[in-house]
């Protein structure tokens, strides 16, 4: 039964998506001159070279992260959106250490990726923290973060590191040693990817094989079933949230010391938003974040192309993205297909055991 | 300090104060006609931006600034409508629903001033109308009080005059009375012949309108032209101020003003030579310090209460 399930959520979810996909191809039908040819670079661009398979992989890294992060505050319920202003400040703190300390390779992108991830959980901790000891709003007060990160990283890097020499406000050039190797030539393909795929494994482990992560899960169904079990909910709520803000803040700083080579942000990236399109695409699975992210990624770099190649522009991905959410969250939608195959098997596996 | 003190007690922050606090107020009562019938609107700033794209596009191609804002009305009315279904008919969690419309919001308005205006950053090739500004009979002859409550926008007023009606149609209206109780306990509503759905539709569409107003306000009276994420936040802002002012409406205008003049405070301070970042912080700041407070005064309330009922 519990598989049927499953499986229902996959036709679902793919269902959802061709519908996105096809409002898409409506859309660029009325706007565009060239519909064939931006629909060909929007579909087939982001595989037609290895530049741009680079690019989606790329583009991967700090969705997975982002994605993981989210899945970890939603799995406790706990509607914590400053996954934007962790990961921004993770940046942030990985070019402060990256600029100011002076240490040798391997270890010098570790403690400026632990560094990120310290200061990106304190982002969004402090919701955590105002929230079980005050029970004010984490949904409203992290929102707050999210801009308190800009600003304050914004000012860090004007105040302390910016490059007097450049034009525009960016940071000094990052320390080579502090860099995260390429993986793969020709492409930007970088160590992260392999980070990445220990914090996916990682945090499937914590949530599916430890009792915290057991604690997390079951009050996040239901806190006041995990209550009353004697699982202390409130600091669940803190830790949930607190590794959350790690992971994304790792991502940051991984993003930073990956893809470039000085502090550049002029706003906040964007991607913790996107981590929760990851995570709901993933149904907070970590094991599903990398195939929910390499979607996102996939999307937005055919936007891009197409973006480029044609009159079409990128941020019609806003659109799928926001059918994407609406309708995979949908408790109703094909519900009643649902209903069907739910009844269908029952009665299957009734007359099964009839025959027997 | 003397000039920061010369700044915060100069009339022209008294009226900046309004200018910036009237899109909170719109937005925080958006927030509070849908948390009332126990809905959260966290959309109200995508809402918003719809809206704001609207009312430059409609009073553009129209030249009529009347029409502009009464389309970015409807647009916001509509957008809290199609929340209403997919919270309501397709059972979206109402949270993500407003995320949804917040992330279609800030990319789709790119993409559709892109399409009026060839320009992904702003409207200004847009020859949108703004909306007029009113000096008031009477006030306009008292000296300090006609520089700041006189010649503000229209909408400033309407603003104002909304938190009234909002008070009006949430306490003593009967359809107040039915969004009160599907707020408090919508099996109770239900129960007695209250329409829960109906009234959740009623309350979102409301909501919108509001945001609605909001937006208008943005692109039509504060500045003159649409420009991307030109919200920032303040439709989150709303949302804490209507935490703050205990959802109720004259507690929520007063915590609008209160984010209002840290607003303007952040606005006047960027001519002095304080960190402009630490500036523009303070109005976040200020949100999470009165969301905080408000907060922990209600949860040593409940305290109390049940401390003595023992």
């Amino acid at each position: 039964m519990k598989n049927n399930r499953i499986n229902f959520e996959w036709i679902r979810t793919s269902v959802v998506i061709i519908i996105a996909l096809v409002f898409t191809l409506i859309i660029i039908l009325l706007v565009s001159n060239e519909p064939a040819n931006a629909l060909r670079e929007f579909l087939i661009g982001p595989v037609d070279s290895m530049r741009h398979i680079g690019n989606v992989i790329e583009l991967m890294i700090p969705l997975i992260f982002t994605g993981l992060a989210v899945s970890m505050m939603f799995s406790a319920e706990q509607f914590n959106l400053a996954a934007e202003g962790a990961f921004f400040a993770g940046a942030i703190a990985a070019a402060a250490i990256a600029l100011s300390l002076d240490l040798p390779i391997i270890i010098h992108p570790v403690i400026a990726i632990l560094g990120g991830g310290i200061i990106g959980a304190l982002i969004t901790g402090i919701p955590a923290f105002l929230k079980v000891k005050w029970n004010a709003s984490e949904l409203v007060s992290s929102l707050m973060f999210n801009y308190l990160a800009f600003f304050m990283g914004i000012y860090v890097i004007n105040y302390y590191y910016r490059d007097a020499n450049a034009g525009a406000m960016v940071s000094e050039k990052l320390d080579i040693s502090a860099l995260l190797i390429r993986l793969i030539p020709r492409t930007r393909i970088h160590m992260g990817l392999i980070i990445a795929l220990i914090f996916i494994a990682a945090a499937y482990y914590f949530m599916f094989r430890t009792k915290w992560g057991y604690a997390l899960r079951v009050t996040g169904q239901n806190s006041k079933f995990a209550e009353y079990s004697g699982i202390n909910t409130l600091r669940v709520f803190l830790y949930a949230q607190l590794i959350g803000g790690f992971i994304a803040g790792v991502g940051g700083a991984t993003e930073l010391l990956g893809m470039y080579t000085r502090f550049s942000w002029q706003a906040l990236p964007g991607y913790g938003w996107d981590g929760i399109i990851v995570a709901i695409l993933a149904r907070n699975n970590p094991l599903f974040v990398p195939l929910a992210a390499l979607f996102l990624a996939y999307l937005r770099i055919g936007a891009d192309i197409m973006a480029r190649m044609s009159d079409v522009q990128n941020e019609v991905v806003a659109l799928i993205q926001g059918i994407i959410i609406v309708l995979v969250v949908a408790e109703r939608f094909l519900a009643k297909y649902r209903h069907k195959w739910v009844y269908k098997e029952a009665k299957t596996s009734i007359s099964e055991a009839e025959e027997e | 300090m003397d000039k920061f003190i010369a700044i915060i007690f100069s009339v022209s922050f008294g009226y900046a104060v309004l200018r910036v606090t009237t899109p909170l107020i719109f937005a925080a009562m958006g927030a509070l006609i849908s948390d009332k019938a126990g809905v959260i609107n966290i959309g109200l700033e995508g809402i918003m931006l719809i809206s704001a794209l609207t009312g430059v596009v409609v009073s553009a191609y129209t030249q009529s600034a009347f029409l502009g804002l009464l389309m970015a009305v409807i647009a916001g009315s509509l957008t809290g409508m199609a929340m209403a279904y997919f919270a309501l008919n397709l059972k979206t969690d109402i949270i993500l629903s407003g995320i949804a419309i917040n992330l279609f919001g800030g990319g789709g308005t790119i993409f559709a001033l892109y399409l009026v205006a060839h320009d992904k950053g702003i409207s200004s090739s847009l020859k949108s109308l703004v909306l007029p500004k009113i000096d008031i009979p009477i006030i306009d002859q008292i000296p300090v009080l006609s520089e700041i409550i006189s010649g503000q926008n229209i909408l400033t007023y309407i603003a104002l005059l909304s938190v009234v009606f909002v008070y009006i149609l949430v306490y003593k209206t009967p359809l107040g009375l039915q969004i009160r109780a599907v707020g408090e306990n919508e099996d109770a509503a239900d129960s007695v012949g209250v329409s829960v759905r109906k009234i959740k539709y009623i309350a979102l569409i409301l909501s919108g309108a509001f945001a609605g107003f909001g937006g208008a306000y943005m692109s039509m009276a504060y500045v003159s032209w649409f420009s991307k994420n030109m919200t920032v936040g303040r439709g989150f802002i709303a949302l804490a101020a209507e935490a703050m002012g205990g959802s109720t409406p004259f507690g929520t205008l007063v915590a609008c003003f209160v984010f209002g003049s840290a607003e303007a405070l952040s606005n006047s301070l960027q001519s002095l030579r304080v960190p402009t970042e630490f500036v523009q912080m303070i109005p976040y700041v200020v949100t999470v310090l009165g969301l905080v407070l408000y907060s922990s005064r209600k949860t040593s309330q409940i305290r109390k209460k049940i401390g003595s009922r023992r």
